[in-house]
């Protein structure tokens, strides 16, 4: 499988820099093996059941180039007049390269008179997100996002 | 010591699409560090939160170890009648935490 | 390994020994804030959607809680924080006229905490001693930093500064390299600031959770492979002096939010 040429740098900076969170546990972040575009391609049809995806319809705002991978602000809504006959049942998003593809799932209905979630995600490298809506009539919708991750400037030593 | 920040406008009327903001206090630990002794940290995650407007569910979120610390979920429903906003989080650990918050539509 | 990019730019900074940190002039001050994206002035804008916020409530429920063997609450003396503690962060670091030294809120807490409330000092970065320091500096936000001003405090601003000009570590650079000379280029993809502590305790999105100054600096330290200093380190101290009396005048954040 092909690796990132900075992706041994993460590891080593990772090594290094794995602090505090748990404070006097010291952490140390060893990135694990990677999820694979099978690995996601099998999420995505864990919610789909293998029907057909269509680009479109929604809309995957989150920045090109993150400040920081450890919490990247990010905003799908899905174009939707929310209609008691017509609206979003609900939003899955997934990613291409963290240890595992799904990042969330959001439930909603006509009631929400808005199909628009947002939440801050974690991405480990620089990958692909996807955002994929079902709608009322099980139809399934995608609209997917590149986004680059860089390290940050100073890492911490573990100790 | 959880806490949790909610941003639920105090008065809204009847119709109008409004925007619900949460913030939660939680490691959300992914389950894929670990220490320098080579062990991993085990997951500690929230998974699961819910809104209930008067009782009747209006969101549910499925959340993974790719969701950042500190959870920040925001969402919207129609303003439909006054009463209360009632937020829940569930997760590893036996975690559990709620909050509300009340709404006056006119 | 060393990033190769780090190497050229100290091989870049260390064959041009004319290359004198040059001050910031006043009116070219900017705080970290003006380096960030939209998305993360946007989490620092709202109070609801800011992580620092969480710590600033704990420090709430703390400062009206009885601690200590002493069964007294912060309230008891300070009542209101909103009142007694309006700008005394901006002032911080601060002479103690006991120990003939400066320190900072968070040693001012932990001193206050010792005398009145008779515990055992909160370790550094601790959740309880980050909240309670969040608390008391969100209650100077807004105001323009006054740090340093005291007569008293010349000798460790001067020592500061001595430390921000100073090269060191494997890198051999000073903070003054990147931070007077380098703001506004970018290390590794990410905006050099000029460095001033504007908003700490903050939330760093690359911790995940609210930190000091003291972890900042020593993040830092670390980066050029320089030796490290302890938590609550006269020299650290004497950093934070220097880069408070640094920025003064501009305006307090507390909590912040950096990437």
């Amino acid at each position: 499988m092909q690796h990132p040429p900075n992706s041994s740098r993460r590891q080593f900076l990772g090594l290094a820099g794995g602090a505090a969170v748990l404070g006097a546990l010291p952490v140390v972040i060893v990135r694990p093996a990677e999820a694979t575009p099978a690995m996601l391609a099998s999420a995505i049809q864990t919610v789909t059941g293998g029907a057909a995806v269509r680009i479109g319809k929604v809309k995957l705002d989150i920045p090109p180039l993150v400040e920081n991978g450890n919490t990247v602000p990010m905003t799908v809504s899905v174009a939707s007049p929310m209609t008691a006959n017509e609206y979003v049942k609900s939003i899955h998003v997934f990613n291409e390269k963290n240890p595992q593809p799904n990042i969330g799932n959001f439930h909603i209905g006509p009631w929400a008179g808005r199909a628009q979630v947002s939440t801050r995600i974690r991405l480990a490298d620089s990958q692909k997100v996807v955002a994929i809506a079902r709608l009322s009539d099980d139809s399934f919708w995608s609209a997917s996002a590149d986004v680059i991750v860089t390290l940050a400037a100073c890492t911490e030593e573990v100790n | 010591m959880a806490s949790a920040l909610i941003n639920v406008p105090a008065k809204a009327g009847r119709g109008d699409v409004i925007e619900i903001k949460t913030l939660m206090s939680h490691i959300m630990e992914s389950g894929f560090r670990r220490t320098a002794a080579g062990e991993i940290v085990p997951r500690d995650i929230i998974t699961s939160f819910t809104c209930r407007y008067n009782g009747t569910e209006i969101f549910r979120a499925d959340l993974f170890p790719a969701i950042s610390a500190n959870p920040f979920i925001s969402f919207f429903t129609v303003a439909k009648e006054s009463g209360k906003l009632e937020f829940e989080w569930v997760g590893d650990n036996g975690f559990a935490s709620t909050a509300s918050a009340s709404i006056t539509v006119e | 390994m060393i990033p190769l990019r780090a190497i050229a730019a100290a091989a870049l900074l260390a064959a041009v020994p004319a290359l004198l940190a040059a001050e910031i002039p006043a009116d070219q001050r900017r705080s970290g804030y003006s380096f960030m994206g939209p998305d993360s002035k946007a989490m620092q804008d709202d109070d609801t959607s800011n992580p620092g916020m969480l710590f600033v409530l704990d420090g709430e429920a703390l400062w009206n809680q009885k601690l200590g063997s002493a069964g007294k609450a912060c309230a008891d003396c300070h009542g209101d924080a909103r009142e007694s503690m309006k700008g005394v962060a901006a002032r911080y670091p601060a002479f103690d006229k006991a120990l003939g030294r400066p320190v900072t809120i968070e040693q001012r807490i932990n001193l206050e905490l010792a005398q009145r409330q008779e515990m055992a000092p909160l370790a550094y970065e601790s959740r309880d001693l980050l909240a309670l320091a969040a608390f008391v500096a969100n209650q100077s936000r807004g105001m323009p930093i006054t740090a340093g001003d005291d007569p008293e405090l010349k000798p460790f601003v001067e020592k500061g500064r001595a430390l921000f000009m100073q090269r060191e570590g494997q890198l051999n650079l000073a903070c003054a390299n990147c931070h007077d000379d380098n703001w506004d280029r970018r290390l590794a993809g990410s905006p050099v600031t000029q460095a001033h502590p504007t908003g700490y305790p903050l939330y760093r999105l690359e911790w995940q959770s609210l930190g000091s100054l003291e972890r900042r600096l020593r993040s830092c330290i670390t980066g050029v492979r320089a030796q490290g200093y302890d938590y609550g380190a006269p020299e650290l101290v004497a950093l934070e002096l220097f880069l408070m009396s640094r920025a003064r005048g501009m305006k307090m954040e507390t909590p912040a939010v950096r990437p």
